[in-house]
């Protein structure tokens, strides 16, 4: 498989998601990339391999495109839930698999878009005068119904930037990014690295799911924040609203794949895998691994948050049982059933186990943490590359066979 | 803050002290000299609690005239259970994980889930007490307010007892030597006919066991539920790489400053804000001395 | 400008009370050729080790170029100009002989600047040259994992040049190399201390005498005798402390 431009190497140009499994099988970083990144783009879509490959991820936009227009709204929920939950994943495949640190707190990131979202909207729906809700007109108050319940007299002060759009909106993309460099910059320069990273940010998780569950009064507690009305106005019940909200979430997780992707193919992505497997080589390099190991944490702080917020949306609940320990270690087994080196497979994880987790709920509840554990199990000691590093051995395994052929 | 006050806080602080420091050796021992981490630490300290809870049942129903000492036998089934259970789960999944120890963190995750699920089949999901020992009610009145419970001094002592013990069997017995010789230098020890795999499985179980203890003699303490191992695993996770990952002793002062730390805390602030802070606390600490607050110098 | 480029001063570093290095000072001019030799655990691999920020030493200062290397970070003293080959090759196996070399890049090391990176034509042509240069040319497809020995230590001084330091630090850098590979090796170096300070560890005498200006010998830990090739073979010190060759 010749190319023309004698830099690209084998054919693994322009770099949709499957061909940095198949690179990863047998190898362990990176397939032979052009550093031109849009000419790769152009490659992978035209040539080939590329179309065989880029024509698994069109397929499944496709379907989610269509999925609106097949599926009734609570089944759509549902779908809208697990693409939500995509994010958290996409960001732990760079995370983890091309950087090799094994975040077990991404909920608190989660948590932190969530129910910055959450309070946006809870402000809305009782501050609104068309839409106040019933329970704080019958208060006389305009607080949220738990704080009334809880007897908080005034509004917080860390509530009150959440009765503006813009400053809720840069509240979910800006504070998890910036907690996130912020706590590990330091521990990654003091060289705090593998284990003892995964244990920290998994105190943090466990820290901050204790301190929402604690604070009933500021944050509703167990329960979580619910009943929103509306969104900027729009209101949130209606099929349409729903509808685009749905689409602006596959959207946005197109975008964070196809960045994902970007990074991956750059020099970026070649540092973050030397940093990966050889992190002392890479200081005398030039290159400072603190920096890239707490940019791309941050760079994962992002998504899980955004992924949080679109979930308030369109699920209509923040609770503290998609932050603490137990949700943070799902979303690394969804990155882990899909395969860590891929992004793509790192949404398609995401959604199968998720999807296995409803179907548990509906018909065999009790059976549900003994499905996920041995799931755990089997796919770190039999799957470590995931499904998709399975399916790239497949293919590999049939194109020797037609070559002998 | 008068006096007493500050002495029944200590004494609650050694509560959990105990508790702390049984699951913490337990898991320093596998953390430490093997470098596997067992997320399923918690399930086994569960583990030893149900089989606490399981033999007083037995004997409530079989050996009635017993029952005065069904307790100290329970702690020797509780160890001897997780002692065995933990033997099974380093030959049939741990050894093939060694050098992966983020990988071996999740698999053992799904195991504890499993486990999780298991007890909430067997024994119920709501939480199970143990009968306390007649020998054991009552307490020790040493002044007008400070009274102190006999189970739980009970359990301090055991405490003291079962550390001293591995302290003696680790750096003073055969056993211990051909453990450390096969951490520190797998090869050679091989070499000098050590089965280091059999030494792998019986330094895996005995923490295990160790965990089963911890479990036994948190019956004195709380009741059992199915998540229970899940609530301290986090925090002994902490105690451990607090008190240096290398160091028993560490780990076992650790575990006294974390617990101290805690219920002086809860002085202050309501019990979770006492422990978020407290993990704050060690996060802290963590970043300034990321070896643990009682290791070595290590070459940089 | 001859000054001295790096000066080493009064440096010590112990390991749990084990003096590796005790008080050491030297200094390196530019265009020099250092080789430092002595016997194992002499100490000269702790030596670059601090140099280029390995090890950080519990005394002393060392300087380069006007900065105080003493307490920064590796990759800060990398930035600086100092390059550092270690004894056991050490390349990036996965990626391709041109990848290596790009990686080693000297511009765009931050973070965003590396998400940005292009394989320009200038970017292309410097691989190509410094490949040239170690011998490589024909083998920038090929993975480093796959390459010989010798060709992995040329791979990573291409790197350092690639870094284009001013002073190179070079630890055992014909280990396992055929003769004919060793000379070529004498050569490169050679013609790569133009311009720059170099710093070798070796035990080749041979090879030594090939490429010294002048020679360090080491012994536990402390500097035992330093001049020419010619008076260190005749020191009598030398030849008690030093039984190799």
């Amino acid at each position: 498989m010749k190319a023309p431009d004698a830099d690209a190497g084998a054919g693994t140009t322009g770099a949709p998601p499957w061909p940095a499994a198949a690179a990863a099988v047998g190898e362990i970083a990176s397939p032979a990339q052009p550093a031109r990144w849009l000419d790769g783009l152009r490659d992978g879509l035209l040539g080939a391999r590329g179309v065989q490959h880029w024509g698994g991820a069109i397929a499944l936009v496709a379907v989610g495109l269509l999925l609106p227009f097949l599926l009734g709204s609570f089944r759509l929920e549902l779908v809208a839930k697990y693409l939500c939950l995509a994010f958290p994943a996409v960001g732990i495949v760079l995370l983890w698999g091309q950087t090799g640190i094994l975040s077990l707190g991404q909920g608190l990131f989660f948590g932190m878009g969530g129910y910055f979202m959450a309070m946006f909207l809870k402000l809305e729906a009782t501050t609104h005068s068309d839409s106040s809700q019933a329970l704080s007109q019958f208060y006389g108050s305009t607080l949220p119904d738990f704080m009334v319940w809880n007897s908080v007299e005034t509004l917080p002060w860390f509530w009150k930037p959440f009765q503006s759009l813009p400053l809720s909106l840069a509240a979910i993309l800006i504070v998890p990014p910036l907690t996130a460099m912020a706590t590990s910059y330091f521990p990654f320069r003091r060289r705090v690295g593998g284990v003892y990273f995964s244990i920290v940010t998994l105190a943090l998780a466990s820290v901050a799911s204790i301190v929402i569950i604690g604070q009933q009064g500021y944050t509703g507690g167990v329960n979580g924040i619910t009943d929103f009305k509306s969104f900027a106005g729009m209101d949130l019940e209606s099929p349409r609203v729903s509808w685009g909200l749905y689409y602006v979430t596959v959207a946005l997780l197109v975008g964070v794949v196809l960045f994902g992707r970007a990074v991956m193919n750059s020099r970026l992505g070649k540092i973050l895998r030397a940093v990966r497997d050889r992190e002392d080589r890479v200081r005398f390099s030039g290159y400072d691994p603190a920096m890239f190991k707490a940019a791309i944490f941050a760079v994962a702080a992002l998504f899980s948050a955004i992924g949080g917020a679109l979930f308030s949306l369109q699920v209509g609940l923040a609770s503290p049982s998609l932050v603490g320990i137990v949700p943070s270690v799902e979303m690394v087994i969804c990155a882990a059933v899909g395969g860590r080196l891929s992004l793509v497979g790192g949404v398609v994880g995401t959604v199968l186990v998720y999807a296995a987790k409803t179907f548990f709920s509906e018909h065999f509840a009790q059976y549900w943490l003994y499905f996920i554990g041995a799931l755990f199990i089997l796919v770190v000691v039999f799957l470590p590359r995931g499904l998709a590093g399975a399916l790239e051995q497949l293919r590999g395994a049939r194109a020797r066979r037609a070559e002998r052929a | 803050m008068t006096f007493d006050t500050i002495a029944m806080q200590v004494f609650n602080g050694l509560s959990l002290f105990t508790v702390l420091v049984l699951m913490a050796l337990g898991l320093a021992i596998v953390f430490g000299l093997m470098g596997v981490i067992n997320m399923a630490h918690g399930e086994l300290m569960a583990m030893g609690a149900y089989a606490t809870y399981a033999t007083a049942a037995l004997f409530e129903r079989f050996f009635p005239s017993l029952m005065g000492i069904y307790f100290l036998v329970g702690i020797v089934v509780a160890f001897v259970v997780t002692f065995v259970f933990g033997y099974a789960l380093e030959r049939g999944l741990i050894r093939f994980l060694y050098k992966r120890p983020l990988d071996t963190m999740l698999a053992t995750w799904g195991l504890g889930l499993i486990l999780q699920q298991l007890f909430r089949s067997v024994f119920g999901p709501r939480e199970v007490g143990v009968p306390t020992e007649r020998w054991l009610e009552g307490a020790w009145h040493i002044t007008g307010s400070i009274s102190l419970p006999l189970g739980r001094i009970f359990i301090i002592g055991l405490t003291i007892v079962v550390s001293a013990t591995v302290y003696l069997l680790l750096f003073r017995s055969r056993w211990g030597l051909r453990i450390r010789a096969v951490t520190q230098n797998r090869d050679m020890s091989g070499a000098a006919g050590i089965n280091t795999a059999r030494v792998d499985a019986v330094t895996f179980a005995f923490g295990c066991g160790l965990a089963g203890i911890a479990g036994s003699s948190f019956t004195m303490l709380a009741s059992t539920g199915p998540t229970t191992g899940q609530q301290y695993v986090v925090d002994t996770f902490i105690v451990v790489v607090f008190g240096g990952v290398d160091s028993l002793l560490g780990t076992f002062l650790s575990a006294f400053l974390i617990s101290q730390q805690q219920s002086g805390l809860e002085l202050f602030l309501t019990g979770s804000m006492a422990k978020a802070a407290m993990l704050l606390m060690v996060i802290v600490v963590l970043y300034f001395r990321p070896n643990g607050l009682f290791a070595m110098r290590v070459r940089r | 400008m001859n000054g001295a480029l790096l000066e080493v001063e009064d440096v010590t570093v112990s390991f749990d009370g084990f003096r590796a290095v005790d008080n050491l000072s030297l200094s390196v001019a530019r265009n020099e050729l250092r080789v430092v030799i002595g016997p194992n655990g002499a100490g000269k691999t702790t030596l670059l080790d601090m140099i280029c920020g390995k090890t950080r030493p519990s005394h002393g200062r060392i300087r380069f170029g006007g900065h105080d290397l003493t307490s920064k970070a590796e990759h800060e003293i990398t930035r600086l100009g100092v390059g550092r080959k270690f004894q056991t090759p050490s390349t990036y196996e996965d990626l391709t002989v041109l990848e290596n070399l790009e990686i080693s890049y000297p511009q765009h090391r931050g973070v965003i600047g590396s998400f940005f990176f292009q394989r320009t034509a200038e970017v292309q042509r410097r691989i190509e040259e410094v490949a040239a240069e170690v011998h490589l040319e024909h083998e920038l497809h090929t993975n480093a994992g796959r390459l010989s020995h010798g060709e992995k230590q040329w791979l990573e001084i291409g790197m350092l040049l690639m870094q284009d330091p001013q002073l190179l630090l070079l630890d055992e850098p014909v280990a396992g190399m055929s003769p004919h590979e060793r000379q070529q090796t004498a050569l490169l170096l050679s013609a790569i201390a133009r311009g720059r300070a170099m710093v070798v560890i070796e035990h080749d005498m041979h090879f030594v005498e090939a490429i010294a200006h002048k020679v360090t010998v080491l012994h536990q830990g402390k500097l035992l005798c330093e001049g020419s090739m010619q008076e260190i073979q005749g020191d009598q010190r030398v030849i008690d402390v030093y039984l190799g060759d």
